[in-house]
């Protein structure tokens, strides 16, 4: 095995509260290289803003180590720590035009003029705002302003930037757009990025690791594609994407292959991940479009149509099994679609290795 | 297609823009009903007495009214030359004619507020005028030496003017002579452009003081938590509870020479017992008492503009490097320019036509300008001289509005 190389910014044991009774971040251990693009993905409340404040340095933690370049920051203000940050309202200063902001943080670096109105060229260009130099904050768009805010976060060059939310009060056209300019600046400058947002989609799109929280631990950190293909519990599986649940009792585990009863006393199988002993009840977890419309692979179980729902592409397709009467199915808009009728009686199917157990979390 | 139809018309054929007027118009009735009644008021005790008073600045019908004969006479006098016997007999005749409707009184005290010393000339006179002969001049003379005197006729001249500058002219220590020229008001006399000066800098003084105490309690308000800064906000609300009079007369308590504050400094040994300092019934007695009885103006808006700014700006100032003093001067003083200015016009206008605390506190060089035409409006009853002055003040004031906009921009205030 390759040595292990320490990452650019390490959490290690960080605990915070902010009443003293109850700990917003439960023991937090992470690693985030350098060049990296990691996001915080978490619900409303998790403990996610809490975490790139204690990094940027406007919260102090209340145990623990925060480190970074192997550093210990957590006595550095947060003007010396050179961590660039993008606002979710951009915090923008209003009474200077865009020139000006973005000259500010190479002021009170005392940059030389020429040198100074050179990067802000230079980072303009990046961000394709050029024209907009003499502009104030109020006579921009939402869009343009969210440029301005991470050319004004990038300016001086630093090796971490903290974006919290930057995306979240444009529309959707517009943020999926932006996603794409942002990860692309990412890639151009090399620059570590810490994205927090609760919009999954972003998080998958634009990221290299994906830190999902809940309740102040991280739940699971992984890449984009572990993260929706293989959740770890049943939190991450919920959290992320859709997701069939189908509640039974393990009667026996073998190989890594959980054999259960469902409530009607049907048997079915998954991958053992983070399911309980034989006896207690665990969760199987199905993405919608992993469930075909036919025999053909090895799990298979009857179904009843409650619904069908036109999405010109798909059709979404709301079944009964078992007793769970929200399963449902995305069959690819063709002419087998059409024979489909409310109320009808079919079977569905899925391979074992799509049918995940894990624990029955409330 | 064809392109020359330049209003919209909708389906019934009136145009747009028709219908737009008509239902907006419906509708600024209805507001305006609405308001009609404090509109009434406003004009009937607000709008109009101001108006009426303000004339009184540069009208006076007094003389005119009363001696119409000699009013007529003066109008030809060159104000250089001896006056004629014609001008004699017509002020004679007046005199006569004002001693009979006992308004003799006011036309002396007209004269009077010109030249000083002519109130007892007139009243005398006029008791003797009935009986006097031509040539009126010498019997004129012969009552007092004073009607020898050109300064005399020149003062009758100026007080026959309906249409006069003396008042405004008094106001800013000056005076018009009969021979239409602008002079400095006599030395002794001079007494006015000190009290605007006074006025203007106690106003000044105060809206600064009010500033530097006001600002950091509005920032640990608008930094607390909610309750803790309404808690605060109660507390900084609270002399609006009792009385004006209450709060100054507080101060009478505190700072007189036996008080609170000459105690205490005596007690840590700043001062001597029989050093103590005389804080009231001068010109700091009114600083101190106006600074607190004004504070809660300055507060105020730049609380309520400081609420409203979202603590990451200053968090990013500082993530991009800069130090807690730069954060604050470059990025969170700016934000807070419109609460400064909202309180700082507030304060100031309040402040120069502030009455009441310097009646009371201000003693001898602590009076300002609205003491003085108190002064003339209840005691001397030169309500001329009193519009004259309000008049002043009102322009002053207006002057301020005008920097003002200048330099911050009336739009840009934020009261709240
Ligand atoms: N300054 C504060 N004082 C007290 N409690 C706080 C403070 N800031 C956050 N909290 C609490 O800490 C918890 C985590 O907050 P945090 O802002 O980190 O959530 P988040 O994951 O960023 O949520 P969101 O997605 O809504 O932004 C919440 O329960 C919140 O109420
Ligand atoms: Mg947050």
């Amino acid at each position: 095995m390759k040595e292990k190389r320490e990452g650019f910014v390490v959490f290690e044991n960080v605990q915070k509260t902010y009443d003293g009774n109850e700990l917003v971040v439960k023991n937090l251990n992470l690693e985030i290289f350098k060049g990296e693009f990691l996001t915080m993905l978490g619900p409303s409340g998790s403990g996610k803003t809490t975490c790139l404040m204690m990094l940027a340095g406007f919260e102090s933690s209340t145990h623990g180590e925060i480190r970074l370049g192997s550093k210990p920051i957590g006595n550095i203000p947060p003007h010396k720590r050179g961590i660039g940050m993008v606002f979710q309202n951009y915090a923008l200063f209003p009474h200077m035009s865009v020139g000006e902001n973005l000259a500010f943080p190479l002021e009170v670096r005392k940059i030389g003029k020429s040198f100074r109105e050179e990067k802000i060229k230079r980072v303009l260009e990046i961000v394709k705002m050029t024209d907009f130099i003499n502009r104030r904050p109020a006579q921009l768009s939402g869009g343009q302003q969210q440029r301005i805010a991470l050319a004004r976060s990038l300016v001086f060059e630093p090796e971490l930037v903290l974006m919290d939310e930057p995306l979240g009060a444009l529309d959707k056209q517009l943020r999926e757009h932006m996603q794409y300019e942002i990860k692309h600046i990412h890639e151009q400058l090399g620059v570590t990025v810490v994205y927090v947002t609760h919009d999954q989609s972003e998080a998958l799109t634009m990221s290299d690791r994906v830190a999902v929280f809940n309740e102040g631990v991280v739940q699971q950190l992984d890449t984009p594609v572990n993260i929706y293909e293989k959740p770890l519990n049943s939190f991450v599986a919920q959290f992320i994407g859709e997701n069939n649940k189908l509640v039974g009792t393990i009667i026996k585990e073998s190989k890594g292959v959980v054999q259960a009863k469902l409530r009607n006393s049907k048997q079915i199988k998954g991958i053992r991940v983070n399911s309980g002993k034989e006896g207690t009840d665990a969760l199987f977890s199905i993405r919608p479009e992993r469930v075909f419309l036919d025999k053909k692979n090895s799990e298979s179980i009857e179904a009843q149509v409650l619904e069908l729902i036109y999405l010109g592409d798909h059709v979404r397709c709301r079944m009964k099994v078992a007793d769970n009467e929200d399963f449902i199915l995305k069959i690819p808009n063709s002419s087998q679609t059409t024979s489909l009728r409310v109320g009808q009686k079919t079977q569905v199917s899925w391979r074992v290795e799509d049918c995940r157990a894990l624990d029955l979390a409330n | 297609m064809n392109n020359f139809t330049e209003e919209n018309f909708s389906s019934d054929g009136v145009s747009l823009k028709k219908k737009l007027r008509r239902s907006l118009f419906k509708s600024k009735m209805r507001a305006f009903f609405l308001v009609l009644p404090l509109l009434a008021f406003l004009a009937i005790f607000f709008v109009i007495p101001i108006i009426n008073l303000l004339s009184q600045s540069f009208l006076d019908f007094r003389y005119a009214t009363l001696m119409p004969g000699s009013t007529q006479a003066l109008k030809d006098w060159d104000g250089k030359s001896f006056p004629t016997e014609e001008i004699a007999k017509a002020m004679v005749i007046d005199l006569i004619q004002a001693k009979k409707n006992k308004t003799i009184g006011k036309v002396a005290t007209r004269v009077n507020r010109e030249l000083s010393g002519t109130r007892s000339l007139f009243t005398k006179t006029a008791r003797a005028a009935n009986k006097m002969e031509a040539p009126y001049m010498e019997a004129l003379i012969k009552k007092d030496k004073k009607w020898e005197n050109l300064k005399t006729w020149q003062a009758i001249k100026i007080s026959s003017m309906a249409v006069t500058p003396s008042y405004l002219l008094a106001a800013v220590d000056r005076k018009y002579t009969a021979e239409g020229e602008i002079i400095q008001q006599d030395e002794n006399r001079r007494i006015h452009v000190t009290l605007f000066l006074r006025t203007i800098e106690i106003s000044v003084i105060v809206t600064l003081a009010t500033l530097l105490l006001g600002y950091p309690v509005a920032f640990l308000m608008a930094s607390l938590p909610l309750r803790t800064s309404n808690l605060l906000l109660i507390l900084v609300l609270l002399p609006f509870w009792t009385s004006l009079l209450v709060r100054t007369t507080a101060w009478i308590a505190m700072l007189q020479s036996s008080g609170v504050v000459n105690d205490l400094l005596v007690f840590l040994g700043v001062t001597a017992d029989d050093a103590r300092f005389s804080l009231i019934y001068n010109k700091t007695g009114t600083l101190i008492a106006m600074t607190h009885i004004l504070l809660p103006f300055m507060i105020l808006p730049i609380y309520s503009v400081m609420k409203t700014i979202s603590p990451s700006f200053v968090m990013a100032a500082k993530s991009m490097g800069a130090t807690n003093w730069t954060a604050f001067w470059r990025v969170y003083f700016p934000m807070t320019i419109p609460g400064v200015g909202a309180g700082a016009i507030l304060v100031f206008i309040l402040a120069i036509g502030y009455y009441i605390t310097p009646a009371l506190v201000g003693g001898q060089d602590g009076q300002m300008i609205s003491n003085i035409i108190d002064f003339h409006m209840r005691s001397s009853l030169n309500w001329n001289l009193a519009a004259a002055l309000g008049l002043v003040l009102l322009i002053f004031i207006l002057f301020f509005f005008w920097l003002y906009d200048r330099f911050v921009g009336i739009d840009n205030m934020k009261l709240g």
